[in-house]
């Protein structure tokens, strides 16, 4: 009885369907992962080493539910009681009516119980806007998560983030919120020899600068790190050379990073997909100011965001409610004055 | 000095054979044990039944009578501290239910789990927390059971998951520790408790339907006292037969001011739960003397005319007294000690919880995380930078 439970909440679905990375592909430096598969064959790893680490969620293994709230006090429990589980969202909106038992139940408790009671617990999904999916599915659940004491909140932008981070969080003793994005779950990327090993995990808490430059610092996180990227590309044919630094963890926030990058650059710019208020980028800003970097800026913050509005269906409209590349270009010209 | 006559008498006895018994005092001529008829418990989808004809030692109902009388006399002391505003916030007392948490406690291991919710102080007790910390906790200081970082609805010890604040919250977390418990291949069992008011809650059900399929160790236990804060039963549910309200769950109703009848159903529902037969539900027939908490009187919405009845026909330490007094087990001296005792144990731990300093600020951002190297923690102002260790 107790093997086959074992068994059902080990065997993720989307793990059996991953193709495996075949010995061939090894020898090479480096081959092309989708962020999916960089997920799944995180997990497969992960369900491998340690035997407590196990999967709940919405479609998840055999079991085809929607039970939000219950199951997720489940894996908080299971969490208490000594198991590992990643408990999956279908998508982080659903997590809006299991957010009681994520800050209630898992992120707080440590403290409350003066260290007696960890949590090991990842919550992970697709958050943030999709395509078509309109209003109800497509918030971006960074800044809600990231509000929160007790919770470390990862968002990973490629393959490498992908794998490195899951990894890390799985082996984090305590409750990480980690955020996916559903468009970048088909995007593949290279990925090095060194990233493919089992044990390759990357910290929590510590950006990427992904491009160097001189003259203008991008912060972002997710998928708008591809824009950032893109959008880079096209200013350098300009002669703006931009930095760009994937945040990879919201909280806690690698401030020493992006004050080092605007210690040299003078200029930032952070782009996020998510609502302006209360924001990611608003964070960021706050943090700039009071700190050693605030006397470097040339020029005030420039925020690039989603729309402040509930998110629409139809195309038009949505490709309109979240940054596109030409938004990130002329934020970057503005607020360098050009 | 009772004691010593008895000892006395006792050795007496051992050298002399019968004869000399016979003409001694008969403090050491105590009844071994007892056995009691006690009222059937209510089944639901269940062949069987809890066995209404149980045996009780004398050191059994001695350990009882202890257990509840501390249990009650903790939770006046708190009332009175409550009142000296020395205890702040959020107060839920137990008084009258204390058959509820001693009764379930004699029939599971300290293996075995338990959650409930915030009406916790009771369980914290019998789950091994001692009074002294668990009075500590309610003043905040730094010997609580929580350093004084909890308070009355966040006490932890060892396979106790709280004291939970959030109304029903507690039911899925105690299905999960069920599922690490058969996850784990252990006998472990999880008793998950909620009250009649959380027992509408739509997560509940969703538990209720998880725990079934996946044939979680879980005893569902609903302390059904009546009152959901000031909303009677009655008016809160459309079925208030709560031992059903499992639908596929076998369930029992059982007597919750009796704590033989808490044991036995208890004792039924391990067994249940332990043969692999999956979750199990009960529900308690209990009472609060106290409001909902500390800021409601309680008789807004409930007579004292029935608060009286309760405590003079159904209050469980008296039964259990009643019990041991009229079969011999106990005598009336005997038991006076044991609350001189038990008055004693709580003037101490009140006055350990009075004179206690207050946690030290230096631990003010300690514990968010566990097993993480030390962080710095924004404070007030972009200045104060506070260290957290775990």
């Amino acid at each position: 009885m107790a093997t086959s439970l074992k068994c059902l909440l080990r065997s993720g679905k989307e793990a059996a369907a991953a193709p495996a990375v075949g010995d061939a592909n090894r020898d090479l430096a480096a081959i092309q992962v989708t962020v999916r598969d960089a997920l799944n064959q995180a997990l497969d790893e992960e369900l491998e080493r340690d035997e407590r680490v196990f999967l709940l969620g919405e479609e998840v293994a055999q079991y085809d539910g929607a039970y939000k709230m219950g199951f997720t006090g489940i894996a908080v429990g299971a969490a208490m009681a000594g198991l590992r589980p990643i408990c999956e969202f279908m998508t982080f909106n659903f997590s809006m009516q299991a957010i009681d038992q994520v800050i209630n139940s898992a992120a707080k408790t440590y403290y409350m119980s003066a260290g007696q009671q960890p949590v090991p617990i990842v919550f992970r999904g697709p958050n943030g806007a999709s395509a078509g999916v309109a209003a109800q599915h497509s918030q971006c659940f960074a800044a809600w998560y990231a509000h929160c004491p007790g919770l470390k909140v990862v968002s990973p932008w490629n393959a490498e983030d992908a794998r490195g981070l899951l990894k890390t969080a799985i082996r984090d003793d305590n409750p990480v919120v980690f955020l996916e994005n559903e468009l970048m779950y088909g995007v593949p990327f290279e990925m090095s020899e060194e990233s493919l090993s089992k044990d390759f995990t990357i910290p929590i808490g510590k950006a990427k600068i992904e491009r160097q430059g001189a003259h203008i610092t991008l912060v972002s996180h997710s998928r708008m790190v591809g824009h950032c990227l893109d959008a880079a590309a096209v200013l350098a044919k300009e002669g703006i050379d931009c930095e760009v630094i994937n945040l990879r963890t919201i909280r806690p926030l690698d401030v020493e990073c992006i004050e080092g990058s605007v210690m040299k650059t003078n200029h930032l710019v952070t782009v996020e997909g998510g609502w302006p208020q209360f924001g990611v980028g608003a964070e960021i800003c706050a943090r700039v100011m009071e700190g050693s970097a605030f006397n470097y800026l040339d020029a005030p913050v420039t925020r690039v965001t989603g729309v402040d509005i509930p998110m629409p269906y139809a195309k038009i409209l949505e490709d309109n409610s979240v940054p596109q590349i030409k938004d990130i270009i002329f934020s970057v010209k503005k607020t360098l004055g050009v | 000095m009772l004691t010593n006559i008895s000892t006395v008498l006792r050795a007496c006895a051992q050298r002399n054979g019968a004869a000399a018994v016979v003409s001694a005092r008969n403090y050491a001529d105590f009844t071994s044990q007892a056995t009691f008829e006690i009222k059937k418990s209510d089944v639901f989808k269940l062949d069987e039944a809890p066995a209404t004809e149980v045996v009780m030692t004398r050191d059994e109902g001695l350990q009882y009578y202890r257990t509840m009388q501390t249990m009650r006399r903790m939770e006046l002391k708190a009332d009175q501290l409550y009142k000296q505003k020395i205890i702040r916030g959020f107060c839920h007392l137990y008084d009258g239910q204390e058959a509820c948490a001693v009764g379930i406690e004699a029939s599971i291991k300290p293996t075995d789990h338990l959650i409930t919710a915030y009406r916790a102080h009771g369980y914290t007790l019998t789950r091994g927390g001692t009074v002294k910390e668990i009075m500590a906790e309610l003043t905040g200081r730094r010997g609580g059971i929580a350093k004084g970082k909890g308070g009355s609805m966040h006490m932890y010890c060892k396979n106790f998951y709280g004291g939970n604040g959030i109304v029903g919250a507690q039911v899925p977390l105690g299905a999960g520790v069920a599922l690490a418990c058969k996850y784990k291949g252990s006998d472990e069992l999880c008793v998950c408790l909620y009250g009649d008011g959380a027992a509408n809650q739509g997560q509940i059900f969703e538990t209720y339907n998880m725990a079934a399929l996946w044939k979680l160790p879980v005893i569902f236990i609903c302390e059904n006292n009546r009152y959901g804060m000031g909303t009677s039963v009655e008016r809160a549910a459309a079925s208030t037969d709560y031992f059903k309200r499992g639908e596929f769950i076998p369930g029992l109703r059982v007597d919750g001011m009796d704590i033989l009848c808490v044991r036995e159903a208890t004792r039924f529902a391990a067994e249940h739960c332990r043969s692999g037969k999956g979750p199990i539900l009960m529900e308690l027939q209990t009472y609060r003397y106290h409001g909902h908490s500390m800021s409601d009187p309680g008789v807004s919405y409930r007579t004292r005319e029935e608060i009286q009845e309760v405590r003079s026909k159904s209050d469980p330490i008296s039964l259990l007294k009643d019990r041991l007094l009229s079969n011999n087990m106990a005598s009336v001296e005997e038991l006076k000690e044991i609350d001189v005792d038990v008055r004693k144990e709580i003037e101490d731990a009140a006055q350990f919880a009075t004179t206690d300093p207050e946690p030290p600020l230096e631990e003010l951002c300690n514990h968010i995380f566990s097993n993480n190297p030390p962080v710095e923690v924004r404070g007030t102002n972009p200045w104060a930078k506070l260290k957290s260790v775990s």
